[in-house]
């Protein structure tokens, strides 16, 4: 009796884990995981190493993966309460962080022109300022999503047009370069703490959302307005303000990631700065398993979704796929996720587990 | 995956863009009234906000072309072909002598170039060339990458290493420019044995990309002693992997720098050692433009129809402040 | 009977879902022109059985027979199961309203690849005209009304010329005089030799078309039976499981006869003008009154209980709680003076269907409290316990998701969302539309007990025998308009039929 009931816990766990979000970017990390462990057990070495600043930095793969996705991991955030609350996405995110960075890079020139010796203003005022500009341009794209009732992505897409040039006109089309090696801790490394800094800045925004999320009732709120925003409204709540703050929060993890991407180089590119980044921090979501459609999400597999994107993307380098094939690669397994990560598939997965083990679950019941 | 999403978008994009392309707006002259002897030119540029180098090229433009020079310049700017024409045939309206075009796609200009001969406007093209006949227009002013890129790998044979151990780090895939870069690197390693690619990815102009890519290889343990990369932004993303990797590089490292473009802060790497190379791609046709009308107004036509600029390479440890001031963009 | 031609034969038939068995060995036979009532509570596996037939899902064990057939038939879709001459009209319109009349009557139906529009509507034409339903083919279907969308998912039913028809829940939106309209309907196609399934929760319409009874419970057949053979009582108590006290043994709520109260109001309106299109209405409860608003369907009653909740837009007019005056702008400004609404629309307007049972039972209440300060879990799970356990809504766990519960159980979550916020004065819409008759006697003792306890209730049901049952006053519409209160004597069934219709009064 007992060993029956165990089979069938294992049973029902399995079909249970198949239809659970978290399943497959839990399992693509796991795949890429094994991958990398057979075809070279050394991408997971970690060393301790020396820049060339003379300080202590931990390198290895493994580092490199948590030090680029920090960014996306961050955007996921944002992207994915979007998402949930106005079933729709925020495609403007890459050039609005182009704007994030070039008010960064501005504040902190300054009068004293795009290559001051030493920065003009503390960078705590150049980000904060960054942010208020980047949850501005959010809420431009709440407003109109939330009170002009327009697709989200038509809204945002004026914003993924106009960004580049808004963020070069901020700067004057000029190229800023900050020479103050301190600007580069946020993108780099803190002397002293071999940890590259992002890591510790998207865990401070995840803790951030962990308790956000926990503390208030942004999730619900989220969740009811995504799934059926009519009967929300007839609960109390406010369903176009719910939308438009979504937006809000977005132009702040916005304004985060753009503070680590142009501190990493110090510098700004306005036409390929976090190229493409939209796409990635959507398909982030995806991966997550959350619908696109809104309602229901699961910030945990959103984020994870972000590093096994990471992952996937210095896998295909460390094994140096070529350049004109690398989208291609990327292309298929990005396909095979999305398809397994669609509910149905989902489902389907719990179903067949159910046939091949060899209980019938639930009629022994 | 980009790609993926971005078809989907695509689409969507269209329809936007062409209600939100505001850059097609014509320039007028201030100054409306027709100055006698000043030759009417009708310049059609892309964005100047498209790159570091569209800007230098636009500003050139403007140095060059103006009313002291002897010129009454219009400027109409877009990155889209069609806009481009539009602004073509507006020009051909307003009855300018000369016809500037800086081609944002290579096809459709062939009606608009023959109604531009019939109205007896001179055409020049600049920085890009199109497909059409040569007979349309007078001259084409335009850098040859391909010789970029030679210059380039000719100065680092000309280093005389053991073994070279290259990263190369591409920009788009197609574009002109990494076509012409990679070309003569990927001759230089076919032909001889002591050239290897440890690796050869594009980072899409991108430096983080760059800096992605440099760092994998890093964490494989590769050796190499050259990173040539197609654009300054991405030889600055490798160098960013290779401080935080405590590799030492540039004038007396380890591993060698290459970049291209002749940005300004690029070129003060150079001064300061932590770079060895960068190739020009040279954005200044201006003068070019000027001599060739000159000409024409004398009654010469010019030498060649295809004119190729100048282009230099600079070295770290030739490289001087002026040079900087000069070509740097 | 037993000489008639079979139609349809399931035997043996189970399903099974995630820790619950929806159907066990379940048998069903329908003949050739017959109204076949199919009756059990909610979660007694009528939906289900009917999903399994029409396709929608794949029974796990048991044969299905078409006709006279001795082989079984598989149906693996909706589209099977029309192509074997099952159609089906389900409670929920399931057509497109932004499609013409016509061409929801023959989507999908069309064969090659050009259509006859001409032709097509012509047809659509004759077919309307035949079964008297008031709709042009070329109109807009979300123009029409409900009833009128439901009467077309009839007609393409009907024209896809089939062996069964399922009617699941056709009537529920439906006045009598359209239910009378259907009825002939049924009856034409009876005469014509279709076997109709018959789902529905209104006893009185089983007896007064089916000719057989199939009782399901728990998943589990209890019998067939010809109609003559079952009265009311024993079906009740057959569907229930149990002798049931009658449902005339509620009585009704004693409050002095309809005589004025005493003291405020605990909420009157004066002269409130919603912006949905009803004249400006006055309105006043008091406490421990249960009141009601009657009329047609579209006579503006749910218009009414809207502008008082706030939410829907009013324009003038004025709101007292308590005698003291107050603002209500928006659900929430109601909702945080006591007041609480079950909408008359429980899909689009009640659950939130992916949330969990929990979160759909604490929403309103955890709204009230505030954004900063969300319930713990086991705040949470007490809540919902203590309802499940109040209101004996059968679910899985606090966790399922509430659009997997059946359509009564549905509507007690949405009731113990405003029970949980303990409101002074609670607005129930419709609140026993679509759900089984056991449920319905559940929330109408519910209503009263609440009364006793010194609550306010307004009550709105399409069927008046309810709403004589619970209210002590009754606001009747007309055209958008209140045309009438009736309380104490006046409350009786003619009365309010007179008062509806008006005109020689």
């Amino acid at each position: 009796m007992a060993k029956k009931n165990n089979k069938k816990g294992i049973g029902s766990i399995f079909a249970g884990l198949f239809r659970n979000q978290i399943f497959i970017p839990l399992a693509a990390l796991l795949i890429l995981v094994v991958f990398n462990l057979i075809a070279d057990p050394s991408f997971f070495k970690i060393t301790l190493g020396q820049n060339n600043a003379g300080d202590p930095i931990l390198s290895g793969n493994i580092m490199t993966i948590l030090n680029n996705a920090s960014e996306l991991a961050i955007l996921a955030i944002g992207m994915t309460l979007v998402t949930a609350a106005s079933g729709g996405q925020d495609i403007s995110v890459g050039a609005t962080i182009a704007i994030a960075g070039s008010v960064i890079l501005r504040i902190l020139c300054g009068a004293a022109g795009p290559r001051p010796e030493t920065m003009q203003a503390p960078i705590i005022v150049a980000f904060l300022i960054a942010c208020v500009v980047t949850m501005l341009f959010g809420a431009f794209n709440g407003a109109l999503v939330a009170y002009f009732k327009i697709q989200p992505m038509v809204a945002t897409l004026i914003m993924f047009t106009a960004g580049r040039s808004i963020a070069a006109w901020i700067n004057n089309n000029q190229l800023p370069v900050i020479k103050d090696v301190s600007f580069g801790y946020f993108g780099n490394y803190i002397p002293g703490i071999p940890v590259p800094t992002p890591v510790f800045i998207a865990i401070l925004c995840m803790i951030i959302i962990a308790l956000v999320l926990k503390f208030t009732n942004l999730g619900l709120y989220v969740q009811s307005v995504g799934i059926n925003s009519h009967s929300s409204r007839l609960n109390g709540l406010n369903p176009e303000f719910i939308k438009f703050i979504t937006y809000v929060i977005m132009g702040l993890c916005v304004a985060v990631a753009g503070l680590i991407k142009v501190s990493r180089i110090s510098t700004i590119n306005y036409s390929v700065i976090a190229k493409d980044i939209e796409m990635d921090a959507i398909l982030a979501v995806a991966l997550g398993g959350n619908a696109l459609g809104g309602g229901k999400f699961s910030m945990t597999a959103s984020i994870l979704g972000a590093y096994v994107i990471q992952f996937l993307t210095t896998t295909l380098y460390k094994f140096e796929v070529p350049s004109d094939a690398l989208p291609a690669y990327k292309a298929i397994v990005v396909i095979i996720l999305v398809v397994m990560s669609a509910p149905v598939v989902r489902e389907k997965f719990g179903q067949l587990w159910k046939k091949i083990a060899p209980e019938k679950a639930v009629k022994e019941a | 995956m980009k790609k993926l999403l971005s078809l989907m978008l695509a689409v969507a994009m269209i329809f936007a863009l062409a209600a939100c392309g505001g850059e097609k707006a014509v320039e007028t002259p201030s100054d409306p009234t027709e100055a006698a002897g000043l030759i009417k030119v009708g310049i059609i540029n892309n964005d100047p906000n498209e790159s570091g180098y569209r800007t230098a090229n636009d500003a050139d433009m403007k140095r060059v072309f103006t009313e002291e020079n002897g010129y009454e310049a219009s400027f109409a700017y877009s990155l889209k072909n069609d806009e481009q024409i539009a602004a073509a045939q507006k020009f051909i309206q307003d009855e300018v002598d000369y016809l500037l075009i800086s081609a944002a796609g290579t096809a459709g200009w062939d009606t608009v170039l023959q109604d531009a001969q019939a109205a007896g406007i001179e055409v020049i093209l600049f920085d890009r060339t199109i497909d059409a006949d040569e007979s349309l227009y007078v001259a084409s002013i335009v850098s040859d990458m391909a010789k970029e890129g030679q210059t380039a790998v000719d100065w680092l044979a000309s280093q005389n290493l053991e073994t070279y151990n290259v990263i190369h780090i591409q920009g788009v895939m197609g574009s002109s420019a990494q076509i012409g870069r990679t070309g003569a690197l990927d001759t230089m390693v076919a032909e001889n044995d002591n050239w290897n690619l440890v690796t050869q990815q594009t980072a899409e102009w991108n430096a983080e990309t760059a800096q992605q890519i440099v760092q994998a290889v890093i964490d494989s343990g590769k050796e190499f002693n050259v990173v040539y990369a197609e654009n300054d932004d991405m030889a600055k993303g490798a160098v960013a992997a290779l401080d935080a990797a405590g590799i030492s590089h540039g004038v007396d490292g380890d591993v060698i720098i290459m970049g291209f473009d002749c940005n300004k802060w690029a070129l003060e790497e150079l001064l300061n050692g932590n770079w060895n190379y960068d190739g020009q791609c040279n954005p200044f046709q201006a003068d070019y433009i000027d001599e060739i009308i000159d000409g024409l107004e004398n009654g010469e036509a010019p030498a060649e129809k295809v004119v190729i600029m100048e282009e230099k390479g600079f070295d770290a440890t030739t490289i001087t402040q002026a040079d900087v001031d000069q070509y740097g963009i | 009977m037993g000489e008639k031609k079979t139609v349809l034969k399931m035997r043996g038939i189970c399903k099974y879902f995630p820790g619950v068995k929806a159907l066990q060995n379940v048998d069903f036979t329908l003949r050739e022109g017959e109204i076949h009532a199919l009756m059990g509570e909610n979660g007694a596996g009528k939906s289900t059985l009917i999903k399994v037939l029409t396709g929608v899902y794949q029974k796990d064990e048991g044969q299905i027979f078409i006709g006279d057939s001795e082989k079984p038939i598989v149906i693996h879709s909706p589209q099977e199961a029309q192509n074997a001459g099952i159609s089906t009209v389900y409670q929920e319109i399931t057509l497109c309203p932004n499609l013409t009349v016509a061409e929801n009557m023959y989507i999908g139906r069309t064969k090659g690849t050009g259509v006859n529009w001409s032709k097509m509507n012509a047809n659509a034409k004759k077919l309307l005209d035949s079964l008297q339903i008031p709709a042009q083919p070329t109109q807009q279907l979300g123009s029409c009304s409900i009833a009128v969308q439901q009467m077309v998912a009839i007609a393409r039913a009907v024209d896809m010329e089939c062996k069964v028809l399922i009617l699941d829940e056709p009537t529920s939106s439906l006045d009598e005089q359209e239910v009378q309209k259907l009825f002939t309907l049924m009856r034409d196609l009876k005469a014509k030799g279709v076997g109709i399934i018959f789902v529905t929760h209104f006893l009185d319409q089983v007896y007064e078309v089916c000719d057989t009874i199939t009782v399901l419970r728990d998943g589990q057949l209890v019998d067939e039976y010809p109609i003559a053979e079952l009265p009311r009582v024993k079906l009740v108590s057959k569907m229930l499981g149990k002798e049931l006290d009658d449902l005339s043994d509620i009585k009704k709520h004693d409050d002095g006869d309809g005589k004025l109260h005493e003291g405020t109001a605990v909420l009157e309106v004066k002269q409130l003008k919603p912006t949905t299109g009803v004249s400006p209405f006055d309105f006043e409860i008091y406490e421990g009154e249960v009141n009601g608003f009657t009329g047609l369907l579209g006579s503006g009653r749910s218009e009414c209980v809207r502008a008082i909740f706030g939410a829907d837009k009013t324009s003038g007019g004025e709101v007292l709680v308590g005698g003291k005056k107050v603002k209500i702008n928006k659900p929430l400004d109601a909702m945080k003076n006591g007041v609480g609404y079950l909408a008359e629309d429980r899909k689009r307007d009640g659950i939130i269907g992916d949330l969990s049972v929990r979160e759909n039972i604490i929403l309103a209440l955890q709204v009230m409290k505030g954004f900063f300060r969300p319930f713990s879990r086991a705040k949470a799970e007490a809540f919902a316990d203590e309802y499940i356990k109040l209101l004996q809504i059968k679910t899985a766990s606090t966790n399922t998701p509430i659009k997997s519960l059946s359509g009564g159980n549905q509507q007690k979550v949405i009731l113990a969302r405003w029970l949980l916020t303990n409101p002074s004065y609670l607005i129930l819409d419709e609140p026993t539309r679509g759900i089984d008759v056991g449920t319905k006697v559940e929330i109408q003792k519910l209503v009263l007990k609440l009364a006793d306890e010194g609550k306010s209730v307004t009550f709105i049901s399409s069927e008046i025998d309810e709403m004589l049952r619970t209210c002590s006053r009754l606001i009747v519409m007309r055209d958008r308009k209140v045309v009438g209160s009736l309380t104490g004597d006046e409350l009786t069934q003619n009365n309010i039929m007179a008062t509806i219709a008006g005109g020689d009064k």
